[in-house]
């Protein structure tokens, strides 16, 4: 349980997972902010205008899923690094799988390295599709894994093995 | 020699330097006293981002918003910042002492502004003197400060917020954290934060704790043990971790101290984690013309320390007829700020300790 | 150890001097503490308590407790935490109280 452990449960993941229908469009970002604290980065973040919080800033981010384009750029502005972008159409039985990445060393493009589920444990090795960076201020880099599409929705962190 | 001062804020960390760009901002003349070596208080080792919103500096890490707070008073003419000095003493007829360059200055401050933070608790144990146990605090100094790589193997003992971002620094600076354990049954900082550090593989125990920690001269490991609820130790369940290093997250405490020498009025309130002075609408003290700002008050985050630090400025400034309705304006809208940030379910805690300071502040007076 | 790479931070240490450590040289930057060039070096015994003297090392690094007393060119309770490390210096453990030095 999230509160006891750090890991969300399935009715959590239940309530922040987009429809399949959506799914099956193209790419989405994925909150999986489950606590009601005083933080709004991600609605400015949004060019779309598509994360929003109501009354106020302690309320959890809604995502809209018609106006979310899954451009990422909320990925590394989320101060509790707590959103993904998921992309369910991007091969027959590929996913990609945004994550911010904020270690050493930065994988490269093409390298593979070790997925890691909600609890830390290896899901298995899995083909970077690309990197950017949050920026200078911002420093939290965005690492794109091409997964199985089973997997979308459990790779929620890489170790990258030296 | 005494010399005469407008505005003297006491500290200089988030409270102490948004009170100084608060006050220097309406014009007033500030002197900033901080006993380190440079302004920024804990700012200078905080790599995480901050929360809040924009106006507290949501999404930026804590390192770079310490830069921009020095920045800007250090641009205003009508502040100058005294380093490595040491406020020592609060006397009746109104002097402050402060020790810099072992030499004892003199101060006679019009308002005073006490923003002097926090400490950090010790917890009891056998063998909680062993070098190696340190403050969860100091360890982060060590690393983002000093860029030392200051263990090997830790356990952090606390799930709060220090705890849990602590842990995730520890890592980033490629030290193994082998378990957090928490006594409560809850994690008590934000989740996201205990959800970024379960993804990197490190587990945390809620309802456990340090039964002893061992060592010849150092410490080599800890015995934790499960908790029932009522918090006893339950016999069988011990875990002997090696480690060469224990941080301690459990909480802090208000720098209180010169707040007492000052007389102010001071309560216990548990839910503000100490001793702390009974304060105003503007944070202003029992006595006249001293405030107090941030951790010292009541701890809490440094988002909120930054807004009391503003309110504190402003109040002191209008108080002075510097621009008084912008300043009274600006009070006004760091209260609303304050308000927001603590009115979700975890400000519950903080809330029930201000009402309880609210309420023996209306005692005092009647 | 130092940390030499950091995702997040770049570390300016300053000058490289040399100081000693109960007779021992150890080397430090001159934008550390005395405390962080003695943990760099693996040094974490700082100092032994006055009745059980066991042995001491720091708790919170920034000045508030006394944990790290240490006896700098035979200054005795120096916080070695929040004090600069120069070239040259001459840091002691402390034994308890340590000895206040006096001016003839």
């Amino acid at each position: 349980m999230l509160i006891r452990d750090g890991i969300p449960t399935a009715e959590d993941l239940a309530s922040v997972l987009p429809s399949p229908e959506r799914l099956a469009k193209g790419p989405i970002a994925i909150a999986e902010c489950f606590q009601s604290i005083a933080c709004n980065p991600c609605t400015k973040a949004c060019p779309q205008h598509a994360i929003t919080m109501e009354p106020d800033i302690n309320a959890l981010p809604k995502i809209d899923p018609d106006k979310c384009v899954g451009c990422r750029l909320c990925v590394a502005k989320c101060p509790g690094l707590a959103i993904f972008v998921v992309d369910m159409t991007h091969g027959e039985n590929t996913a990609l799988v945004t994550l911010p990445y904020e270690f050493l060393p930065v994988p490269e493009k093409g390298q593979a390295v070790a997925g890691l589920s909600r609890s830390g444990e290896k899901l298995g090795e899995f083909r970077v599709f690309g990197v950017a960076s949050g920026g200078k201020a911002n420093l939290t880099w965005m690492v794109t894994l091409e997964v199985p599409k089973e997997l979308a929705m459990e790779v929620r962190n890489i170790r990258v093995e030296v | 020699m005494i010399r005469d001062v407008e505005v003297l804020v006491i500290g200089g960390g988030p409270a102490g330097l948004c009170a100084a760009e608060a006050a220097a901002s309406a014009g007033a003349h500030v002197l900033l006293c901080e006993r380190d070596g440079v302004p920024g208080g804990q700012l200078v080792k905080q790599t995480h981002k901050f929360f809040g919103s924009e106006r507290q500096y949501a999404g930026e890490r804590g390192i770079f918003i310490g830069k921009k707070l020095i920045d800007a008073v250090t641009r205003r003419e009508n502040v100058e910042i005294l380093t490595d000095a040491t406020v020592l003493g609060m006397y009746e007829d109104g002097v402050v002492t402060v020790l810099k360059d072992d030499k004892h200055l003199k101060l006679r401050p019009k308002k005073t502004i006490i923003a002097t933070g926090a400490a950090e608790k010790f917890l009891t144990f056998p063998n909680n003197d062993l070098p190696g146990i340190y403050g969860a605090g100091a360890v982060q100094t060590l690393m983002n400060v000093a860029g030392v790589k200051p263990a090997e193997r830790v356990v952090m003992v606390g799930a709060g917020n220090i705890g849990l971002i602590v842990s995730y620094q520890l890592l980033q600076a490629g030290v193994r954290v082998v378990s957090v354990v928490e006594a409560a049954p809850r994690i008590g900082g934000f989740l996201v934060h205990a959800a970024k550090l379960r993804r990197a593989g490190v587990p945390i125990r809620t309802g456990w704790t340090v039964k002893e920690a061992y060592g010849n001269g150092k410490l080599e490991g800890v015995v934790l043990c499960e908790l029932d609820e009522k918090w006893q130790q339950v016999p069988g369940t011990e875990l002997d971790v090696p480690c060469d290093t224990l941080c301690l997250a459990v909480g802090l405490t208000p720098l209180s101290e010169l707040c007492w020498q000052a007389g102010c009025h001071m309560e216990f309130i548990r839910e503000l984690s100490g001793h702390v002075p009974v304060t105003d609408e503007n944070l202003m003290t029992s006595v006249e013309g001293l405030y107090a700002a941030g951790d010292v008050s009541g701890i809490e985050e440094a988002s909120s320390a930054m807004v009391e630090g503003r309110l504190a400025g402003y109040a002191a400034a209008a108080s002075l007829g510097y621009d008084a309705e912008r300043s009274r304006a600006e009070a006004d809208a760091a209260r609303a700020e304050l308000r927001e940030l603590r009115s979700g379910p975890l400000g519950g805690k903080i809330r029930a300790g201000l009402e309880k300071v609210a309420e023996k502040r209306r005692n005092a007076v009647c | 150890m130092r940390i030499e790479q950091h995702p997040i931070l770049q570390f300016d240490r300053g000058e490289k001097v040399t100081f000693t450590f109960n007779g021992q040289t150890v080397e430090g930057y001159t934008s550390e503490t005395i405390a962080a060039a003695l943990h760099a070096a693996g040094i974490r015994e700082l100092g032994h308590s006055q009745n059980l003297h066991r042995p001491r090392g720091l708790f919170c690094a920034i000045g508030n407790c006394s944990s790290c007393f240490m006896t700098v060119d035979g200054e005795p309770n120096v916080r070695v935490c929040v004090t600069k490390l120069r070239d040259g210096m001459v840091v002691e453990e402390q034994e308890g109280k340590g000895v206040v030095r006096h001016d003839p």
